[in-house]
């Protein structure tokens, strides 16, 4: 019986419909897999497409004057870059430099942004933006109820999508949005993803949800669509080493650790957390998130200790078979001094000691 | 739906023994495939092995997560599923024959007896899905 306590999306009905195997996702009933079953699913995306009911994720739109001043203060990335229709990958930052989240802010206009941040963090990310708007002349809307979320991945989306859509959607660069029509219905139609593929994400009314999925699935069936569950998305952002907030990064772990020093913009003036990024940024790191792939046969699962010369290490953040590259891979945080790509260092799996070595990252980067 | 075939029987632990003479062959349930979702691989014991009923005699992970493999019953290895070594998807596609995992040579035939029908298995199942 399904439990009355979670938190459904609009495609509920849909998913369990089609067979899809439902858990307690974060507090929501979500589709783990379909009958298909991850490994197709995960390949699927890398060799075709694969469609994701992700409308448990969380939306919050910031508007007003300073809307942008607001933003600027919240996050290490610089929001003053983005131009209208352009998407940044961002976080918001604790005064220690950790992540409160990590979240995509897209720009509709120069005092109106779209935030979408991760589903068990939405109603913490809204009341941290609440509670540091003071100063700021901006409205601040949690409209995570407004949108179903669904991700069309993997290289044949945009030839599935096209017929459905009003505007040039190979006129949509990545990490870039526009409003248009999807089968008459209007969404946010953003070229971004979670997997490591080309692809895009829509956001629009829940009232259409079941529509448009049945439509983009019954439309991509020529092409091998395929509707895919949170575990192959798991698995494909891991093999593109997208970082996964409460496994890889968290309010523990600092944005430079995360390997994120590409989004720390410390010229671009003052933002929750700076002075102590700067600060470590100046002494140093001491622990860096890498990836690795297993040497020895076996899989290291999350939360796995890490030996480095015998000693505990730390722990595996997020370790996976990788379906499409047919290896064991993972990411950890690891003391500087090993994080060099090749360094050998050991997992205890369930009691047994194997050989892990540090690889460059991404584990996969498709060919653009 | 999983299927529940009557020729074999089957233990709480979600593993099936069929009984051919003095030897069962062992494998995991169609539930158990279905809960664990893709198998990526499975560890097996070495043939000569000896096992007393309930103890590990391996371990079988997928793409999300992993179980040990407990033995119904007590006995000597005598072969293990090679296939499974390249092909553990016949965990999944064929949990009853061809994803078989070992055949052992029963001590106690008799052990057999304390095991699950195929319909007080399917009642456990069903019972373990309501919680």
């Amino acid at each position: 019986m399904p439990n009355t306590q979670l938190r459904k999306t609009a495609l509920n009905e849909a998913h369990r419909r089609a067979g899809g195997k439902m858990i307690d996702f974060g507090g929501w009933d979500m589709p783990i897999q379909y009958p298909a079953g991850t490994l197709e699913e995960h390949l699927r995306v890398r060799t075709a497409a694969g469609l994701f009911d992700v409308s448990h994720m969380g939306e919050i739109e910031v508007s007003g004057p300073e809307a942008l001043a607001l933003l600027q203060s919240l996050t290490p990335n610089d929001a003053a870059l983005l131009a209208d229709g352009q998407i940044q990958y961002s976080v918001l930052t604790t005064p220690s430099g950790t992540f409160v989240d990590d979240i995509l802010i897209h720009r509709f206009g120069p005092d109106r942004f779209f935030l979408c941040v991760n589903a068990s963090n939405s109603d913490k990310d809204f009341a941290w933006i609440c509670d540091h708007r003071a100063k700021f002349d901006v409205e601040v809307k949690n409209c995570s109820a407004n949108y179903t979320q669904i991700a069309l991945q993997g290289p044949k989306s945009l030839e599935i999508l096209q017929p459905m859509a009003d505007v040039d959607l190979s006129a949509i660069k990545y990490y870039w949005f526009t409003n248009g029509l999807i089968d008459g219905v209007p969404a946010i139609i953003a070229r971004t993803g979670y997997t490591g593929e080309d692809g895009f994400e829509l956001y629009f009314d829940p009232d259409e949800s079941e529509r448009i999925w049945e439509k983009i699935l019954e439309a991509g069936k020529p092409s091998g669509l395929l509707p895919c569950g949170l575990a192959a998305r798991n698995t494909l952002r891991l093999e593109a080493k997208m970082a996964l907030y409460g496994n890889d990064i968290d309010d523990t772990t600092t944005v430079l650790e995360a390997d994120l020093g590409r989004i720390c913009k410390f010229n671009k003036g003052d933002f929750i957390g700076r002075d102590h990024l700067l600060a470590q940024k100046q002494s140093g790191l001491t622990r860096k998130l890498v990836g690795f792939e297993m040497i020895d046969k076996g899989i290291a699962r999350d939360h796995y200790p890490i030996l480095v010369e015998g000693r505990e290490a730390g722990i595996v953040t997020s370790g996976s078979p990788a379906p499409f590259l047919k290896k064991n891979i993972g990411l950890a945080y690891l003391p500087i001094e090993s994080t060099g790509i090749g360094t050998h260092f050991e997992i205890d799996v369930r009691g047994r000691k194997l050989a892990a070595q540090v690889v460059k990252t991404p584990f996969y980067q498709r060919s653009k | 739906m999983a299927a529940y075939p009557e020729d074999i029987q089957y233990t709480k632990d979600h593993e099936w023994i069929r009984v051919q003479g003095d030897t069962g062959i062992i494998g995991i349930t169609d539930f158990a495939q279905e809960q664990l979702g893709d198998v990526v691989h499975v560890q097996l014991p070495k043939v000569g092995e000896k096992f007393s009923a309930r103890d590990t005699f391996g371990e079988v992970e997928s793409v999300k997560t992993f179980s040990e493999l407990f033995t119904p019953v007590t006995g000597e290895v005598t072969a293990v599923n090679e296939a499974l070594a390249d092909s553990p998807e016949l965990v999944n596609s064929s949990p009853y024959n061809d994803g078989w995992m070992i055949k052992i040579r029963l001590n106690d035939p008799g052990e057999v007896d304390g095991l699950l029908s195929s319909t007080e298995y399917e009642d456990f199942v069903e019972s373990q899905k309501e919680e």
